[in-house]
C-alpha cells in the first residue's frame, strides 16, 4: 500500500486520510473496519476506480472546507465516491459536475398508509400487478402526463408545486418533501432542449438500475419520540419510492460535463481525475449549472410527485382506500449541490455541499426541517436492496459538526454488476425472495440479478456504523413486502 | 474481444477495442447499447447520422456515444450496427458516423439496463500494442 494512503483510526467508525501532496484538506471517512479493509484492498490492488483515491482527488479541489468526507456507505463512484460529501466556500470554491452525477436529486419518498398486514394479506398479489401495470418502469416506459416544452419550463421552476397543480397530490405532500419540492433559482434556459425534449415521455416513470418502488411493513420503530412524530408506527404499511430525475437529468448532467471542462480549463483549475471538472461557484459557468442542478432537483421532486400519486390511485383501486389517507412522510433527495449554513471553527458559513450517493441529514432545530419535525430534525430516508431492510434515520448535532448535516443513502454496492450478474441468476433472487414472502415484478431479470441483494453491503451494518459514529440515527426499519422494479 | 466490461463497483466500465481508432469507437458504442438490449435482437433498419467535433480523441469519444445516447429517448431508437470516421482537423478532431437500429419494442426485445449518462471517468483513447482502446465509465 502506498504511502499516501495510510489511515489514521480516530475511532471505531472514524478514519483519517491526512493531508499530503495536492490535497487541501484531510479526507475522513466514516466507516467500520471491514469497508476499511476493502478500501485498501482496492488500493493495493491498484484498482483504477477506488473510493479512497476519490476522496483524495476531491480533498484535492479548490475552495474545499474542513474535509472530503465519505459515509459509511462509501463506494467507488466516477469522480466523487459514492456516499461522498464535499463542501466548499463560495469565494475560493468551485462546483463539480461529478458531486452530483447525471441522476439529479435522485432520492426517495416515504409514504405511509393507515393499513396493517391483515388489510392487504390477501390483496398482495392484485396490489403487485396492479402497481406494476400502473407505474411506467424499466427502459423505454413512458409516463401518461405528456407535456408541452412550456409546460415543461414551468415544472423545471415549480417541482412538485407544478404537478400538485394539475392534480397529481397535495398541499400537504408538499410540506413533507425537502425544500417543500421546490428548490428556488431554477432557470429553465439553463436547461438545453434535447434535455427537455428528452423528459417528454418521462415524467412520473420509475425508471431502471437500482430504483424501486417498495410495498413495506414498518417493522420496528427504533426511537419513539421521533417515531411518533414521524407517525411511524410498527405494522404499518408503507410504500417506498426510489428515483430520480431521469432523462432531463442525465442531459444535464452530460451537457455540463462538456461545459464544465472548458471551464476548468479557461480558469485553469488544477483537477486530478477529469470527471472532476469544475468551475469557481461564483463564475457565470458555475452559477448557470446550479441553476440547471435547481431545474433538475425540481424534475426529480415532480416526479415522486407523480409516481406518488399513482401509488394512491392504485391502493384506491385494489383496496378502496382514499387517497388522502396515504401521506408523504418525506421525500428527501441524495445527489445533489446546495447552498447552506454551517458552523465552521464556530463561526456560521455560508457553503455549497455536494452530496454524492447522501442525503441531507440536518438534526434538531434547523429552519429546512417541517415545523412538526423541528424537534428532532427530518427524517433521513436509507433505501434497500429489493430483499432487504430500508430504514428511516435523522441527523444528530454531532452529524451537524462533523459531517455538515449529512447522512447515508442506502447500503452501498460491494460487488461490481458484472461480478453481480456473474454469481446470481435473476430467477434465482426472484425465488428467494418469494421463500422469505416478497413479491418481486420486474421488467429485466438481468437487472435482478446485478440489483441482488448479495451484491450490496448488509445495510444493518451499514445503519450500526453511521449510528456508532453518532452522525446519524435510526428511527425505523421498513421490511419489503413487494418490490416493483425497472 | 471486440468489446469488454472492466471491473467498476457501482457503474460500468466500457471498453471498445479495435484495429483502427474508428472500429474502436464502434465497438464501443456497441457495448453500451449491448448494457441496454441484447444487440441480436435489435434489427438495423434505420440510421441515424451523427456529425461531432472535439478538440480531443477522448471527448470525441463522450460526443458520439452521448449523442447516440439521447435518441434512445428522442426517436425511440436504439442501435446495433455502427459505422465512423475520424479524420484530423487543426483545431481537433471531426466525426462523421451512422448508427443502424430499431425504436424499442418491449414484446421483441429483451430490456436490461437503462444507461444514464456518459462520464469522463477512467475515460481515455490509446493505441496499445497495435490496436485502439476506447474506454469510459458510464452511469446505470
Amino acid at each position: 500500500m502506498s504511502e499516501e494512503y495510510t489511515l489514521e483510526q480516530i475511532s471505531a467508525a472514524e478514519w483519517l486520510l491526512p493531508k499530503s501532496g495536492d490535497m487541501r484538506v484531510p479526507g475522513r471517512i466514516f466507516a467500520d473496519s471491514q469497508t476499511i479493509d476493502q478500501l485498501r484492498a482496492d488500493i493495493a490492488e491498484k484498482k483504477e476506480w477506488n473510493a479512497l483515491r476519490q476522496v483524495r482527488d476531491v480533498a484535492s479541489l479548490p475552495g474545499i472546507v474542513t474535509a472530503a468526507l465519505a459515509l459509511p456507505d462509501v463506494h467507488p463512484g466516477y469522480g466523487f465516491p459514492i456516499g461522498g460529501v464535499g463542501a466548499f466556500d463560495l469565494e475560493e470554491g468551485v462546483v463539480v459536475v461529478g458531486g452530483v452525477g447525471f441522476d439529479i436529486n435522485c432520492g426517495v419518498r416515504l409514504l405511509t398508509t393507515p393499513l396493517r398486514k391483515g388489510d392487504i394479506a390477501n390483496a398482495l398479489d392484485k396490489l403487485a400487478e396492479d402497481l406494476y401495470g400502473t407505474v411506467p418502469a424499466g427502459l423505454g416506459s413512458e409516463g401518461k402526463l405528456r407535456l408541452k416544452i412550456e409546460e415543461i419550463d414551468e415544472l423545471l421552476q415549480e417541482g412538485a408545486h407544478y404537478v400538485v397543480k394539475r392534480g397529481y397530490g397535495c398541499e400537504e405532500d408538499l410540506t413533507y418533501t425537502e425544500e417543500t419540492g421546490k428548490i428556488a433559482g431554477a432557470n429553465p434556459a439553463a436547461v438545453s432542449r434535447v434535455a427537455k425534449q428528452r423528459q417528454f415521455k418521462q415524467v412520473g416513470t420509475l425508471g431502471s438500475g437500482n430504483h424501486y418502488l417498495e410495498v413495506q411493513i414498518v417493522d420496528e420503530v427504533l426511537d419513539p419520540e421521533a417515531g411518533a412524530i414521524y407517525s411511524l408506527e410498527e405494522g404499518q404499511i408503507a410504500v417506498s419510492i426510489h428515483t430520480g430525475s431521469r432523462a432531463l437529468g442525465h442531459q444535464i448532467g452530460q451537457d455540463y460535463l462538456k461545459s464544465m471542462e472548458l471551464a476548468s480549463r479557461k480558469y485553469k483549475i488544477p483537477i486530478r481525475e477529469k470527471e472532476l471538472v469544475c468551475a469557481p461557484i461564483g463564475s457565470p459557468e458555475g452559477e448557470q449549472y446550479l441553476s440547471a442542478v435547481a431545474c433538475g432537483s425540481n424534475c426529480a421532486f415532480a416526479n415522486r410527485q407523480v409516481i406518488a400519486h399513482l401509488v394512491r390511485a392504485s391502493f384506491a383501486r385494489v383496496l378502496g382506500l382514499a387517497g388522502e389517507s396515504i401521506r408523504t412522510v418525506y421525500d428527501i433527495g441524495h445527489n445533489n449541490a446546495k447552498i447552506e449554513c454551517h458552523q465552521v471553527n464556530g463561526e456560521m458559513r455560508e457553503l455549497l455541499i455536494h452530496r454524492k450517493g447522501s442525503t441531507r441529514a440536518f438534526g434538531p432545530g434547523r429552519e429546512e426541517s417541517p415545523l412538526a419535525y423541528r424537534d428532532v430534525g427530518h427524517p433521513t430516508l436509507v433505501g434497500g436492496t429489493m430483499g432487504t431492510a430500508s430504514y428511516v434515520m435523522r441527523g444528530t448535532p454531532l452529524g451537524m459538526e462533523k459531517a455538515f448535516g449529512s447522512g447515508i443513502h442506502g447500503a452501498g454496492r460491494a460487488l461490481s454488476r458484472k461480478k453481480a450478474a456473474k454469481k446470481y441468476w435473476g430467477e434465482d433472487v426472484k425465488a428467494a425472495m418469494a421463500k422469505d414472502g416478497i413479491i418481486l415484478h420486474a421488467h429485466s431479470l438481468r437487472g435482478v440479478a446485478e440489483e441482488a441483494p448479495g451484491a450490496y453491503k448488509d445495510v444493518e451494518r451499514v445503519v450500526q456504523t453511521a449510528t456508532q459514529a453518532g452522525i446519524n440515527q435510526p428511527v425505523a426499519r421498513l421490511r419489503p413486502l413487494l418490490v416493483i422494479k425497472g | 474481444m471486440p468489446f469488454e466490461y472492466l471491473d467498476h463497483t457501482a457503474d460500468v466500465a466500457l471498453r471498445g477495442i479495435g484495429e483502427t481508432i474508428e472500429e474502436a469507437f464502434c465497438e464501443a458504442a456497441k457495448a453500451m447499447f449491448n448494457l441496454m438490449v441484447d444487440l441480436a435482437q435489435v434489427a438495423p433498419k434505420q440510421p441515424h447520422k451523427v456529425a461531432r467535433d472535439a478538440e480531443k480523441l477522448d471527448l470525441l469519444l463522450v460526443e458520439w456515444l452521448s449523442e447516440l445516447l439521447a435518441q434512445k429517448d428522442l426517436t425511440g431508437l436504439f442501435h446495433s450496427r455502427f459505422h465512423v470516421n475520424i479524420v484530423k482537423k487543426s483545431d481537433g478532431f471531426h466525426l462523421e458516423g451512422t448508427a443502424w437500429g430499431e425504436p424499442l419494442d418491449i414484446s421483441k426485445h429483451s430490456v436490461k439496463l437503462e444507461v444514464k449518462g456518459v462520464t469522463y471517468s477512467g475515460l481515455h483513447v490509446t493505441q496499445e500494442g497495435g490496436r485502439w482502446i476506447a474506454q469510459c465509465v458510464v452511469d446505470i
